[in-house]
């Protein structure tokens, strides 16, 4: 297996007032170069934390974070973040927002031209030809959400990295921007890593489920393979026996291995 | 707000029960259209009426109270004595005979030029170091007890300074909204840069945007809101503070001419200056509140 993404032995500490606090310790993970994996835990597993030292944001406290055999040392463009709430510039049409990375990545080598076809052409993927004029204050939340993922995806990221992106979203809006990102991902054969607190959003995308235990001081608990053959059809999955056997899966981990620190603390 | 109580145009058919149930032949339905079309007719003329009536009313009872008042205090002038002293100030705005003996329109526009050079001095040197303030926190320590310590100080202090630097009245009232006008600025340019969401300078982060694009695309408009929060504020006091400096610098302005007509006497001229003095203001406030409306982005 190609070893695209490597983090070896990574630890997080954060100073606070009370003295310092232990986020994580000890992740270890390879991912290959196309892989589609999906963090789940509770809350406050550090699964954002992770998240952002593998988009440069934060520097780990112990070990390396190595992407396509350079380390990572802050953030940049080959690894792009679709935030969990879309964080589009409000002063900027849809387009502009999505042109914005793409004039920073392809402005020295490409003419305006290209720039703005790219432009158009992402958002024609994530199906928002339509909207490109509108502004984001002007649209729906499942849209808005799209337009993250465009800006994403027109940077052609080694990785995407996805924190909790349909988290804010209602149910049938995010079954249907997760088809649409099963589709995406075939057509461009993007490295995901996604943050995700859902079961089924985690089995239905992913390639590999990486599980983390409870804060603090988390760690990775387990890694699932998900043996479901692409592509994958939300439908048919409903009465697949892998599925639910991966679910279960996850749900034991969740639930039975790693209470929710929540619940324990009440009981 | 009092037409939102009435039913809105389209309720009419349910208005109109009588037309709804027999309305199975052509002749009727156009009948109910034609009453529909009646009723949001009369709904618009009272909504109209119900907007403008209150502020009508409120000016009536004001110039009711006023002709009273003068009635009681002959000094003050009535509402009809300065209604006719204003229509031959305001048929010849543009007069000049002599430095001294301007039309209104000369004054009021002397002391907009000094409020807008003054404001403009301000906004120059206010914006970006409330910018920098905002920036970097040591200097935003550094300098926020100086602040703290000169805002509250009335401009017409810092006057005398005016004049002692720059020897002429004109500079020195420059000086003085240029001093009340940078407080606003500098404070709320500041609170605004700290107060950009982190989500945008994390969009900044991972896009990787060079200073400039991180400036112009991410801090400026976001900033842009309250920035222009504290240009109206600027303005307003400014407009406020000019005609005080002019009384004392005398020369030119809408507030010399109000201090020139005291001595000469003329009350109902100073009640017309104190109607040109709010009438400016309150253009002055609009058109800053339009300004910030076109600026400002609702998520």
């Amino acid at each position: 297996m190609e070893k695209f993404v490597r983090i070896e032995n990574v630890g997080q500490t954060f100073k606070t007032k009370k003295g310092p606090f232990v986020a994580l310790r000890d992740v270890n993970l390879t991912i290959a170069s196309g892989e589609f994996i999906t963090l789940i835990g509770h809350s406050g597993c550090g699964k954002s934390t992770l998240l952002n030292l593998l988009a440069g944001l934060d520097r780990p406290s112990t070990g390396a974070l190595i992407c396509a055999e350079r380390e990572i040392a802050g953030p940049g463009p080959d690894r792009a973040v679709v935030f969990q709430n879309h964080s589009l510039l409000p002063w900027l049409t849809c387009f502009d927002n999505v042109y914005l990375g793409v004039e920073r990545v392809f402005g020295a080598s490409e003419s305006k031209a290209q720039l703005k076809a790219r432009t158009h052409g992402t958002l024609a993927l994530v199906g928002l030809t339509h909207a490109e004029a509108k502004y984001p204050q002007e649209i729906s939340g499942g849209m808005k959400q799209r337009v993250g993922i465009a800006r994403a995806l027109a940077m052609e990221p080694k990785v995407l990295l996805m924190d909790e992106p349909f988290g804010a979203l209602d149910a049938l809006t995010r079954a249907h921007l997760q088809d649409e990102l099963i589709k995406i991902v075939a057509k461009t054969r993007s490295t995901v890593v996604m943050v995700t607190h859902d079961v089924d959003e985690a089995v239905l995308l992913a390639d590999r489920i990486v599980m983390m235990t409870n804060g603090p001081a988390a760690t990775i608990g387990e890694v699932l393979k998900v043996d479901l053959p692409r592509p994958r059809e939300r439908m048919a999955l409903a009465e697949d026996k892998d599925y639910h056997a991966c679910r279960t899966a996850v749900l034991d981990f969740l639930y039975r291995k790693q209470r929710n620190p929540a619940l324990k603390e009440a009981a | 707000m009092n037409a939102l109580a009435q039913p809105a145009p389209h309720a009419g058919n349910q208005a109109a029960p009588v037309d709804a149930g027999t309305n199975a032949e052509v002749g009727d339905q156009q009948a109910h259209e034609r009453a529909e079309g009646r009723t949001a007719r009369r709904d618009a003329i009272t909504a109209v009426v119900l907007k403008v009536m209150p502020p009508v009313a409120g000016f009536a009872l004001f110039l009711l109270m006023w002709h009273g008042i003068a009635t009681m205090i002959p000094a003050i002038p009535t509402p009809a004595t300065t209604w006719h002293a204003a229509v031959p100030l305001f048929a010849d705005p543009f007069y000049r005979n002599g430095p001294n003996d301007q039309g209104i329109g000369w004054n009021v526009l002397a002391s907009l030029a000094r409020v807008a050079a003054g404001f403009g001095l301000a906004a120059l040197i206010g914006i970006p170091a409330g910018f920098a303030l905002g920036r970097f926190a040591f200097l935003n320590a550094m300098m926020a007890p100086i602040i703290s310590l000169l805002r509250p100080v009335s401009p017409l202090a810092w006057l005398p300074i005016g004049l002692l630097l720059f020897k002429s009245a004109n500079p020195a009232a420059i000086w003085a909204i240029f001093i009340c006008s940078i407080w606003p600025m500098v404070i709320n340019t500041a609170v605004g840069v700290t107060r950009v969401p982190q989500d945008y300078l994390n969009v900044a982060r991972v896009l990787d945007l060079s200073e400039w694009k991180v400036f112009t695309r991410v801090l400026l408009p976001a900033v842009l809101p309250y920035m222009l929060t504290g240009v109206r504020l600027s303005i307003g006091t400014a407009w406020l503070v000019i005609v005080a400096a002019e009384m004392l610098t005398g020369g030119t302005g809408i507030g010399f001419w109000l201090w020139d007509e005291w001595n000469n006497l003329k009350v109902e001229h100073i009640v017309i200056a104190i109607f040109i003095i709010g009438m400016v203001g309150l253009l002055l406030e609009y058109a800053l509140l339009s300004l910030a409306k076109r600026f400002s982005y609702g998520n």
